[in-house]
């Protein structure tokens, strides 16, 4: 009986270091993967370094590992949509992309390709079974300050049943504590908050860099009762939500309320609108079905923000429609909308826009 | 035991060639600048050396320069002769040519055709009058075409240029005679030839200026400063030797070893296509492969699993690869390029390990298929 091989997803950081370490010692067969995603290797990821880290690790534990030429796929799968989203005054989510369209779908291919049987990543988030279908379903992280379970959302029953994260059980200090009792060398290492293909964090610079010609053009910025208060270069610098100092250094700070791509007009106002309620598309359910209406959720619209009490005005294969239990955050399309049930996840979907204020809300159900 | 099919990326040390490094390494410090005795002896044994390897290229003694390896023998020739005026290179030459040549001076770069072939008509065309030194590689290292290197020269007789090739992979697997190619500086590595990484050559026909890019010191004639690594000079030494009196069965050994590689290779799986020439002059150790519809990075990592080291094509660092510039050159499309794969054999392969390859690699195409279809 030969052991199950299982690829690791390794960017060169603790946490899948930890990840392919635990699996090792489990008895898998590990392959270790890095993917070289960014040509030039530019960017605050898969630089050489990284990908001596993961060698470097995985040469110490014992197991093979490999780089495969993602640059592509990854140009036109998470790169190309990153800038067109922002150009249609949209802000995108690539980690939630590239997971559902790179990581757990082409590389799960080429896993499969090498003969494995599961995938593997150090992802912060645990796989349970939903006890309403009985099927894998996405739960939250035990370290719920590191939990990415939102940026995973997209990943089905299917996909789940072959996936692995074999450090969503772990604290990020547990993490590093294995780390330094195995004797890595990327034990220590510093994590990466930035979105990794954009160097230095300038989102606004790389857009401009990689906008096709003319696409990047200059409009009005207006109050709500449409009064111009000044000019802007361009709708992708903006998100809905943000608070933005306008009219120079000291002008007054205004929040980002709507983001018009047609007419290039961004609408600010004083205070932050609740949003009533939040549409998003493309969606994927973890138990096969979507949710029932009324039924009682908590939703993520941002990364890291707090679950926000809701309830399901309409849900399909394509669309769900909720509306939040008291106003709630900023919308901002383009981001993913992750319905939890407690700490389960149930599915998600692309953000469109928030809830219409004269949208019916539903009868409050018995919870 | 391992199977080892990368030999053009770096062939293992000869045992003839370890005992010599380490007895160097072993001894008394080897500075040859030094005044004293053991100063004296690491002069004498550099010399030896440097004897060894200009007899590998038909070259003299004093016309060898000692560097690092080919890739700063490349960029010697390339930044340090005829600064400043154009060159005219091809377009499968190796990366320390190719980014060279780009980076430094005007550069004209030469196409090839399908099989990877740089013809010396295309590269007399596209020789302008500001062109002063002209780099084409005697053997590519990637799909085992031959330049017409002595026709070129020929070609470019009685005009003002000087003509480089980059030779690193075609010694040890063909004859080489500087005389007869007519090259004014010819490129050599010692790891390609079972000696240590480390060590290389620029082989410069006396009267060719060459201005040093390490300064400061008169080694080398003045042409590359700094302390000569004697050990693995000496480790040249002897690989240079052995390579020039066993080329001839050598050369012949690969050769059907590759043939059969290939003619296994087919009868497993008739769909397979050579990248390369398929006729005339290759080197005898090159076998560039391609399994329409499979990933080549998938054919590597399960012929690593089952023991048998082979290449997507030019060794990259940390193993990350890109689509072969050889065979985009070539006119294959990335996706071509991609489900391709490098296999390079060594004087002491056998043919129970082609055997062993055959059959790993046939499996593993059949099986990445099935997986992908499934």
């Amino acid at each position: 009986m030969s052991r199950e091989r299982v690829v690791v997803a390794m960017s060169g950081g603790v946490d899948s270091s930890v990840a392919a370490a635990r699996l090792a010692a489990a008895g898998h067969e590990v392959v270790g993967i890095s993917l070289r995603l960014a040509p030039g290797g530019d960017g605050a990821c898969c630089s050489l370094d990284d990908f001596h880290d993961a060698r470097a690790v995985a040469e110490r534990l014992g197991f093979p590992h490999y780089v495969f030429d993602f640059t592509e796929a990854f140009a036109e799968r998470v790169v190309g949509p990153f800038v067109t989203e922002y150009l249609a005054g949209r802000t995108p989510n690539p980690c939630a992309r590239c997971n559902q369209h790179v990581k757990f779908d082409l590389l799960w291919r080429r896993a499969r390709e090498l003969g494995a049987a599961r995938l593997a990543t150090g992802h912060y988030a645990r796989i349970a079974r939903d006890p309403a279908s009985g099927r894998p379903a996405l739960r939250a992280a035990a370290d719920t300050d590191k939990d990415q379970s939102y940026f995973l959302f997209a990943l089905d029953a299917e996909a789940l049943a072959r996936t692995l994260f074999p450090v969503g059980d772990l604290t990020k200090a547990e993490v590093r504590r294995q780390a330094h009792g195995l004797g890595l060398p990327v034990a220590d290492k510093p994590e990466s908050m930035e979105v990794c293909f954009v160097s230095g964090g300038d989102t606004a610079a790389f857009v401009a860099r990689h906008a096709p010609p003319g696409a990047l053009r200059p409009g009005p910025v207006v109050d709500e009762g449409g009064r111009v208060l000044g000019t802007h270069a361009g709708v992708h610098r903006f998100t809905i939500g943000q608070r933005r100092g306008l009219g120079g250094a000291g002008g007054p700070r205004r929040y980002v309320r709507a983001i018009d791509a047609a007419t290039g007009t961004v609408t600010v106002g004083a205070a932050p609108r609740p949003a009533a309620g939040v549409v998003a598309r493309d969606v994927v359910w973890s138990a096969g079905t979507p949710p029932r209406p009324g039924a009682a959720v908590g939703v993520r619209v941002r990364h890291r923000q707090p679950l926000v009490p809701a309830r399901v005005l309409a849900a399909d294969g394509t669309e769900v429609r909720l509306a939040f239990d008291a106003p709630g955050p900023a919308v901002t399309p383009g981001q993913a909308a992750v319905l939890y049930r407690g700490d389960l996840v149930l599915g998600g979907g692309w953000i469109v826009g928030e809830l219409a204020v004269h949208e019916p809300r539903p009868v409050p159900a018995a919870r | 035991m391992r199977v080892y099919l990368d030999h053009n990326a770096g062939a293992p040390l000869r045992p003839a060639v370890r005992d010599a490094v380490l007895a160097v390494l072993a001894g008394p410090p080897a500075n040859p600048s030094s005044a004293h005795r053991e100063g004296a002896r690491a002069r004498r044994l550099l010399e030896e050396a440097r004897r060894e390897v200009a007899a590998l290229v038909g070259g003299a003694p004093a016309e060898i320069v000692f560097t690092s390896g080919a890739t700063e023998a490349n960029n010697l020739a390339l930044r340090g002769v005829r600064a400043g005026a154009r060159v005219l290179t091809t377009a499968i030459e190796h990366a320390s040519v190719l980014e060279t040549a780009r980076a430094r001076r005007p550069a004209t770069v030469v196409g090839v055709d399908a099989e990877g072939r740089v013809t010396a008509e295309d590269v007399l065309a596209a020789c302008l009058p500001d062109t002063g030194l002209v780099s084409v590689g005697l053997a590519n290292g990637e799909v085992g075409s031959i330049a017409p290197v002595a026709t070129i020269a020929a070609g470019l007789a009685g005009r003002d240029v000087l003509l480089h090739t980059d030779a690193a992979q075609a010694a040890g697997r063909l004859p080489l005679d500087v005389r007869a190619l007519g090259v004014d500086l010819l490129s050599l590595s010692a790891h390609k030839l079972g000696g240590p990484a480390g060590a290389g050559a620029l082989w410069v026909r006396r009267g060719v200026g060459v201005a040093a890019q390490v300064t400061g010191g008169p080694q080398e004639r003045g042409r590359r400063a700094g302390t000569e690594n004697v050990a693995a000079i000496v480790g040249f030494g002897v690989a240079a030797r052995l390579a020039r009196e066993e080329l001839a069965r050598a050369a012949a050994h690969m050769a059907a070893l590759t043939e059969a590689l290939f003619a296994g290779l087919c009868a497993r799986v008739p769909d397979v296509v050579r990248n390369g020439p398929s006729e005339g002059p290759r080197l005898p150790n090159t076998l560039n492969v391609r399994f329409p519809g499979c990933p080549g990075e998938s054919l590597l990592v399960l012929l690593d699993l089952a023991g048998i080291a082979v290449s997507l094509g030019s060794a990259c660092a940390a193993g990350a690869p890109e689509p072969s510039h050889v065979l985009r050159a070539m006119g294959r499309s990335a996706d071509e390029a991609r489900s391709s794969l490098r296999l390079s054999l060594g004087p002491e392969t056998t043919p129970a390990e082609v055997a062993r390859a055959v059959d790993v690699l046939a499996r593993a195409v059949v099986e990445v298929r099935a997986r992908a279809a499934a």
